[in-house]
């Protein structure tokens, strides 16, 4: 393909490209992104082209390598076009049958297509399921349909429009005017109206100006900037051309996390080609206009993902924030004015180009417009990213979406925005999420991380759990956030150990409002949130914990005892064969006893106790029941007659 | 890892002091650990203080400064993998290799560390060796898995 020197030359590429494809022409695309290589998607794709070629099918079918569907329980996923048929959880050995009965004679292969586990109800294509139909795709949605290696897919698709309506119609001035208009936030956290920080650093004082995406997505349990990049680098890579143009920046960067190998290089790859292709470097569709573009590595650091650390770590020093203000707009990269927009934020800006700012504000609530990626995660039945219009209730995310909670466990709260974020208890299920309401309710939108949360979570072990990864995670630099998380960590740990003191909420609270106020950035002010927040709505378990030495969710290891019913116990051997550290005793006809000595509360013989039986228990605050008499522990079967 | 194979690594990154994290990265994905002698042929070719280089190692959990056993074993704490058991995974694994995160056995067969979250959520919880995942494990099955690495 030779480079493209305008906006008509853009258009007769694309008209090119699109007509040289035949819509009727069987298509075959498979899920490839990091979540189903998990799950052999590579193993899938080989025995596909093994499949094609040695059916001589490889010239009459479509094959398309996508990134991340966003139904990553059900993955790897295949869809076949034009009809739209759907699989999941695709093997090898599914291949043979899904080219020949599919592909060839549009047959659906009945046991891969989607049966809802309530209901019982099928459904063949992927708009028919459940947890697709309650979306609004519109950023995620393209990943489906391209491969994230073809530029061309990207173009077939619209890709690059947004771009040449930018440097040929409009000024950089009115293109932050539109993105202002649109009242865009950003997508990473801090939720701030990205026209508003473009238009600072536009302002601001001192040349070159630097764009950066910030992809250091560090949240535990989010991932949808790692999918946006594997799956569709280039409408990342478009946003941040159209951001440098209004800016006037000439040089981006892109701080991917080393730990997302198949985002780096696909957006290494996606830039080689942009540039093939003149759509970036120099003169950029003939229009004068010059950008490059590097990708950098984060090195394992989750504080990076905050700005300034993340300049800090671009110029190759540890990655410790610094005081805001100066912001990085005025003085950001190598002391330069500096924007940086998190992935989905960029992802948004040809979406806002192409539609304009009314289109894009007609979503949304009175202060959050567009759609919000989360990543829908933890005790709930379909695992996966979701994008949703801003103002839809959790209930419908959990529920509708996400299909409940599975194994008939109870609903005990949802966790947002990351781990500095907080709670959402039952009561609060009918919230409209959106940056606001989040916020309000103690937590935060943070970039999105959804967790939901089972009766089997111990509130005060999950506080504890964020502590620990946040005083994990602290630079150091500020005394409030280094000192003061650690002993939040240390009052947590000792709660749940069973040794909590009375005054230790108080102390906690304390603690909390200290750092809040006065850590240097982010990951310290947010410290206390999850101890704020937990203690906000499930207060009793923090009691029952220092009071009574009771762990109601039955989950710290202090505080419980496995405990095998006598009544129940069929002496069957089976948890005793299973228990790692010899600490069953008894035999074939014995009922088993747990030695509470030798126990180290695995919980491998809850886990494979019958469920007919149902014998191993787990008990909390009160002391374990006295063994029987071996003599009494003895089984007499009745032989069968 | 030689000479040879260092500065080949620097002149890719045109010998750029604000490079200096990409070329820790390299070695070390190409060494799976970061030996002295290294770090100091770096320091001098960018003109680096050693104690700058020291900060840079000890601040990014990416980088290793000890030397890593056969087979690298990677316990997810993401929040996901959390809920669903994986202090109850870590817990056993630790008893099984008789090793901590962050350690190596005596015999380089076994390192462990743990990862923050591998984005594979619906898997939870998640064991990875040598990049092979183990989804939805159990404490009563890592005995079996571990086993098969020689």
């Amino acid at each position: 393909m030779p480079r493209i020197n305008s906006a008509a030359e853009l258009e007769v590429a694309r008209t090119d490209i699109i007509s040289s494809r035949d819509p009727n022409k069987p298509c075959i695309t498979l899920c490839s992104g990091s979540a189903c290589q998990a799950t052999h998607c590579k193993k899938v794709a080989a025995a596909l082209d093994l499949e094609l070629e040695k059916q001589g099918l490889t010239d009459q079918v479509y094959l398309r390598k996508t990134g991340c569907h966003g139904f990553c329980e059900q993955g790897p996923i295949a869809v076949i076009y034009p009809e739209g048929i759907c699989y999941l959880r695709v093997k090898a050995e599914d291949i043979p049958e899904i080219v020949s009965e599919t592909l060839m004679q549009k047959k659906v292969v009945e046991r891969l297509v989607y049966v809802d586990p309530t209901t019982g109800e099928r459904a063949v294509h992927e708009d028919d399921i459940p947890f697709y139909k309650n979306q609004e795709r519109l950023v995620l949605g393209l990943n489906t349909k391209i491969d994230p290696k073809s530029l061309e897919d990207y173009l077939a698709v619209g890709g690059y429009q947004a771009l040449s309506k930018v440097l040929f119609t409009m000024t950089p001035e009115s293109v932050i005017g539109e993105v202002k208009a649109a009242s865009l936030r950003g997508r990473g956290g801090g939720g701030f109206p990205a026209g508003i920080k473009w238009e600072a650093c536009r302002n601001a004082v001192g040349s070159p100006k630097y764009v950066i995406v910030n992809c250091d997505e560090g949240d535990p349990g989010a991932y949808m900037d790692r999918s946006l990049m594997e799956g569709n680098p280039f409408s990342v890579l478009e946003g941040l051309l159209i951001g440098a143009y209004a800016i006037g920046a000439n040089e981006g960067y892109i701080y991917v996390r080393q730990e997302y190998p198949l985002a780096v290089e696909n957006v290494t790859r996606a830039i080689q080609k942009a540039e093939e292709y003149g759509l970036l470097g120099k003169d950029i569709l003939g229009s004068g206009y010059d950008f490059t573009v590097k990708v950098h590595m984060g090195a394992g650091a989750f504080v990076c993902g905050e700005e300034t650390a993340l300049i800090a770590s671009l110029e190759g020093r540890v990655g410790e924030p610094k005081a805001r203000p100066p912001y990085p707009a005025v003085r950001g990269l190598w002391g330069k004015p500096t924007n940086i927009n998190n992935v989905e934020t960029w992802a948004n800006i040809p979406l806002v180009i192409n539609k304009g700012a009314a289109a894009f504000t007609s979503i949304g609530t009175e202060g959050s417009k567009g759609t919000k990626i989360f990543s829908l995660v933890g005790k709930v039945n379909n695992t996966g990213l979701v994008e949703v219009p801003m103002g839809v209730s959790l209930r419908d995310i959990v529920y509708k979406i996400g299909g409940g909670i599975p194994g008939g466990k109870k609903f005990k709260a949802v966790q947002t925005g990351g781990p500095a974020g907080g709670c959402m208890p039952e009561a609060l299920l009918d919230m409209p999420v959106d940056f606001d309401q989040l916020t309000r309710a103690g937590s935060m939108m943070g970039s999105g991380g959804m967790i939901v949360l089972d009766d089997a979570t111990c509130m005060v072990d999950f506080a504890r759990y964020f502590l620990g990864f946040l005083a994990d995670e602290s630079c150091g630099k500020c005394v409030p956030c280094r000192e003061g998380v650690k002993q939040m960590l240390k009052i947590l740990t000792r709660i749940t150990e069973g040794k909590g003191k009375p005054g230790d909420i108080d102390l906690l609270e304390e603690l909390a409002e200290v750092a809040g106020s006065s850590a240097l950035c982010a990951l310290g002010k947010g410290a206390p949130n999850p101890v704020l927040s937990t203690m906000r709505h499930f207060r009793d378990e923090y009691e029952a914990h220092i009071n009574e030495g009771r762990c109601p969710a039955l989950s710290c290891k202090e505080l419980i005892a496995y405990y095998i019913d006598p009544a129940k116990c069929k002496a069957c051997m089976t948890c005793g064969k299973q228990c790692p550290a010899m600490a069953i005793e008894g035999g074939k006809g014995l009922i088993h006893v747990v030695d509470q000595d030798k126990c180290t509360k695995c919980g491998s013989c809850f886990e494979v106790c019958p469920v007919r039986f149902g014998a191993v228990t787990k008990i909390s605050g009160v002391p374990v029941p006295a063994s029987l008499p071996p003599e009494a522990r003895a089984i007499v079967r009745e032989k069968k007659s | 890892m030689d000479n040879q194979t260092i500065d080949q690594i620097i002149d890719k990154h045109q010998s750029a002091p604000s490079s200096l994290i990409q070329i820790l990265l390299e070695i070390q994905s190409k060494n799976h650990w970061l030996p002295k002698e290294a770090l100091v042929r770096v320091g001098n070719k960018l003109n680096v203080p050693l104690s700058q280089i020291q900060h840079i190692t000890t601040f990014y959990k990416s980088f290793s400064l000890v030397p890593k056993g056969r087979h690298e074993v990677h316990v997810c704490m993401g929040t996901a993998c959390h809920v669903r058991g994986a202090q109850r995974v870590l817990d056993t694994v630790q008893d099984q290799l008789g090793i901590k995160p962050g350690e190596t056995d005596v015999d380089l067969k076994f390192s462990l560390e743990t990862v923050n979250c591998l984005g594979c959520c619906a898997l939870g919880p998640v064991m990875v060796v040598d990049g092979e995942y183990h989804g939805n494990i159990v404490p009563a099955q890592l005995e079996d898995v571990l086993k098969t690495y020689e």
